[in-house]
């Protein structure tokens, strides 16, 4: 491991690493200048001449069938080109994944599912069109209420490429036997992830030849999927994605929006935009699924756990089967004897969930490293040591090597910078007049995962070089950090190296998600410009594939690994939590980019301060979708939410993930953030609030009553 | 377009926008964001959640800070308009407000950024104006410039919503050029 590298100065420009080389340096974002100044275009922004324009008509019942559609007022509207409705979808192949069905059938499996989508001149006029379809249904009882007890409960085989449930040893003799318990439920509602782009497509057809422009996060499974769905050679179908507005999981793949758009371009013979309304989004984007999760851990009186049980019991719809499986953390973080993992999943009358920033870490972690702070308090143990106490030798679950773990030297770092050392562990005792003040902390585990890809590099006669590899940079900097892995691995000055992204005409790539982009493409560009640096004979141009060594086993338990801190303030008075400070400490293998990678880091950490303390969503059992289904009443960290945050990080060595050495670096700073927010308000007031979002209605009731 | 030629739903307008006057028949539904993306091409305003719920719209008219998603075109005649596309000079450097945010890496997806950069604007010129905020000292006289700390800044700026969680970076950006 080598020194911190996270505060390099933030107005360095530099575009050489810590090592001399382009690998770790905090190079400005390529694209930066076009996003200030206004120049970069995103998915509906593309004005091809003739477009039109189109709105969805969200089904209004929970569960029935469409039993008519009365366009007739619709199309009377001057300015409409056309209403599709059930049935005009009927002609396409159908989907694996079961959310892009859109208007095959007369069912409605969930409020919010697209019965019709109006197609006019203009966004007004698709607007009032949309409005003026008269749609009637069939109906029939919903359930949309996840209880522990939920009928139709069961164990799914698979979660995240594991098996549903992990049990080792007798957990519940354990647990019986144990000299200390702690048996605790923790509650997440269903949170949305609300890129600030919305899901957006610009579809156009020439002849047989279909392009889209669309924001997603991996435009090589796009284009696959359309040509499954419309029965093209792939070769027929262009997808673009030049920029994206933010995905956080929820465009991770194809959406309703670019099957709908494709439809509606087709039906009209006219280039479509639907960028689909934000009050709309949450019920066909996919949501964060809400998760019940009981928690059973047993200790001897030295600290070290006997027993950790993780039950985690969640929701899915009738769609598609989608497990937030947030037990999964269970099976890497903690050495214990017996241990049980396992997940319910209740499908229900609701919309389809589906990954949203480190999907099954983030809520598991929240429940976990709660739950360790509670054993941290009923043995009298400081949480920070608790946790070095029961530092695994091997991964739990799998029994394998850690390829690199530093998640105590995480610890201790963030321990040592927060001032942690000397802190009262007695929760209420600290007031300043009206508020009371306390810290907390909790650990971080994201996995590491690389995808195959393919890319090519290209040598100029001028001397620069080409880097294409159809990645999609949704903000991570991906261009940039290509161009630093080329320029390294091709021996020359990061200037003269040149990437594109976002066009399916590049080398077909993995999506951005999993936190497995740049590893994966990162991989396929390091072998290409390590080629070509080689054997230049083999140019100008060398292709790489790097399936069969990306995708190959390995015998290492693979993971990123964090310690989050956190103070806060709450008022006795209001029941608002203020956040005073977050810091955050990560071992995520090497950083190639000390700025984006910082910007990474604490954007998640603020998506983990919304998680904690204003993000919440609930299912309406009487209609079945979510009321907070728009930004002023769902309710994403503003600037006024968020001090200044702290990331850090410790550089691993670590030999065994890919040529760069990089773990992924997206979803990790979300993961304890929750916790660490949860556990200081626990230290502030006395209280344990159990259930998240940590709002004041909820703050102020119990301090009214036990505070 | 078919619905443009419609009588009695239309209007004729004129604004200026980044310095150019433009002359136009407006749909009287039509917003000021929709005009300046649909019509003008000036995609750097963004429609985020087009409610004036997450500020990624935010423009000047008539210098101040407006959510263009909410205000109606038709309203707006003889209005001056800035953008995103407006804020640099005449040659090729942007403006330093711009510069600060490549410098801090206020940015990540870049949607929310024309309305961060926008409303920025807006904001050093209300507090300039002497303009009070929810946190400002209510015992401090009226009329002199506010002086924008870490905290003004940030109550000032939270009717622009960054999903990437790149707010401490903005603000470092508006120290900036304070």
């Amino acid at each position: 491991m080598t020194g911190t590298t996270g505060t390099a100065p933030s107005k360095d420009h530099g575009t050489t690493g810590p090592t001399g080389t382009a690998l770790g340096a905090p190079a400005e974002r390529r694209e930066g200048r076009q996003k200030v100044t206004g120049a970069a275009r995103y998915a509906a922004e593309y004005a091809l001449p003739g477009r039109a324009h189109a709105w969805p008509v969200p089904a209004a019942v929970a569960r029935g069938r469409v039993t008519g559609v009365d366009t007739s007022a619709a199309l009377a509207l001057p300015g409409v080109l056309a209403v599709l409705t059930p049935g005009d979808a009927a002609g396409l192949a159908a989907p694996e994944d079961g959310t892009l069905a859109v208007l095959r059938s007369a069912d409605v499996p969930h409020r919010g599912w697209c019965v019709a989508l109006a197609v006019a001149e203009t966004p007004e006029t698709a607007r009032a069109a949309a409005r003026a379809v008269r749609v009637t249904y069939g109906t029939e009882a919903h359930h949309v209420d996840l209880t522990e007890d939920a009928p139709g409960g069961y164990e799914p085989d698979e979660v995240a490429g594991g098996p549903g449930r992990v049990e080792h040893g007798d957990p519940e003799a354990a647990f019986a036997a144990a000299d200390v318990r702690v048996d605790v439920t923790y509650r997440v509602p269903p949170l949305h992830n609300h890129p600030m782009e919305p899901h957006a497509t610009t579809a156009h057809w020439e002849g047989d030849r279909l392009t889209v422009y669309t924001s997603s996060q991996g435009g090589t499974t796009v284009r696959a999927t359309l040509a499954q769905l419309f029965r093209l050679p792939e070769e027929r179908i262009t997808v673009v994605a030049e920029h994206v507005g933010g995905g956080f999981g929820s465009k991770g793949t194809p959406r309703p929006d670019v099957v709908l758009a494709a439809l509606a371009a087709r039906h009209t013979g006219r280039p479509v935009t639907l960028a689909y309304p934000r009050r709309l989004l949450p019920t066909v984007v996919g949501h964060r699924a809400p998760t019940v999760q009981r928690l059973r851990l047993g200790a001897g009186t030295d600290g070290r756990l006997t027993a950790l049980l993780h039950e985690v019991t969640t929701h899915t719809s009738h769609v598609r089967e989608f497990v937030e499986y947030a037990a999964v953390v269970s099976r890497v973080m903690y050495a214990t004897p017996a241990l049980l993992s396992t997940h319910r999943v209740v499908p229900l009358d609701v919309p389809s969930p589906s990954w949203m920033r480190a999907p099954g870490e983030a809520p598991g972690m929240y429940a976990l490293e709660s739950a360790v702070d509670e054993l941290a308090d009923a043995l009298g143990t400081d949480p920070v040591e608790l946790r070095v106490r029961n530092e695994p030798r091997r991964e739990p679950g799998s029994g394998k090597p850690f390829s690199s773990r530093h998640v105590v030297e995480c610890l201790r770092e963030g321990a040592r910078r927060f001032g942690w050392a000397g802190r009262d562990p007695r929760p209420g005792v600290r007031r300043e007049g009206p508020l009371l003040v306390g810290t907390g902390v909790a650990a971080a585990t994201y996995p590491f995962q690389v995808a195959p890809s393919t890319a090519t590099a290209e040598a100029r006669p001028d001397g620069t070089f080409v880097v294409r590899v159809n990645a999609a940079d949704i903000g991570t900097g991906a261009r940039t950090v290509l161009a630093q892995i080329a320029a390294d691995a091709l021996g020359v000055p990061l200037e003269r190296v040149r990437t594109e992204v976002g066009h399916s005409d590049l080398p077909p790539a993995p999506l951005a998600g999993g936190s497995c982009g740049t590893a994966s493409w990162g991989w396929a560009v390091h072998e290409a410009c390590a080629r070509l640096a080689a054997h230049p004979e083999e140019g100008p141009t060398v292709h790489a594939d790097t399936t069969g060594e990306a995708d190959a086993d390995s015998p290492y338990a693979r993971h990123a690994f964090g310690a989050h801190f956190a103070e806060v303030a709450v008022d006795t008075v209001t029941g608002e939590v203020r956040v005073r400070r977050l810091l955050g400490v990560f071992a995520a293998g090497r950083i190639l980019n000390a700025r984006t990678a910082r910007s990474q880091f604490t954007g998640a950490m603020v998506m983990g301060l919304g998680m904690a303390l204003t993000e919440h969503s609930t299912l309406d059992p009487a209609f079945g979708d979510f009321p907070e289904s728009d930004l002023a009443s769902y309710h994403v960290p503003v600037h006024a939410d968020v001090p200044d945050i702290e990331a850090d990080w410790l550089d691993e060595d670590d030999t065994h993930l890919n040529p760069m050495g990089s773990k992924g670096i997206g979803e990790i700073g979300i993961v304890g953030t929750a916790a660490a927010l949860g556990n200081a308000v626990h230290h502030a007031t006395g209280i344990r609030f159990r259930e998240l979002p940590l709002t004041p209605d909820r703050i102020l009731a119990r301090l009214l009553c036990e505070g | 377009m078919t619905s443009a030629h419609q009588p009695g739903h239309h209007s004729e307008v004129t604004l200026r926008v980044n310095g150019k006057p433009h002359t136009l028949r407006v749909d009287h539904r039509r917003v000021l964001l929709d005009l300046l993306r649909e019509e003008l091409d000036l995609t750097g305003s963004k429609k985020g959640c087009d409610h004036g719920q997450c500020g990624a719209c935010t423009v000047l008219v008539d210098g101040r800070r407006v959510n263009s998603c909410l205000l109606l075109a038709v309203a707006l005649d003889g209005s001056e308009i800035t953008t995103v596309e407006g804020l640099g000079g005449d040659g090729d450097e942007p403006h330093p407000l711009q510069r600060a945010f490549l410098d801090r890496d206020a940015l990540q997806c870049g949607y929310c950024t024309p309305g961060q950069l926008c409303s920025a604007l807006g904001m050093l010129a209300e507090a300039a104006a002497g303009h009070p905020s929810h946190v400002t000292d209510p015992a401090a006289p009226s009329g002199p410039p506010v002086p924008l700390d870490r905290t003004e800044i940030r109550e000032r700026m939270s009717g622009n919503l960054c999903r990437c969680g790149a707010y401490p970076r903005i603000v470092e950006a508006i120290e900036d050029v304070i």
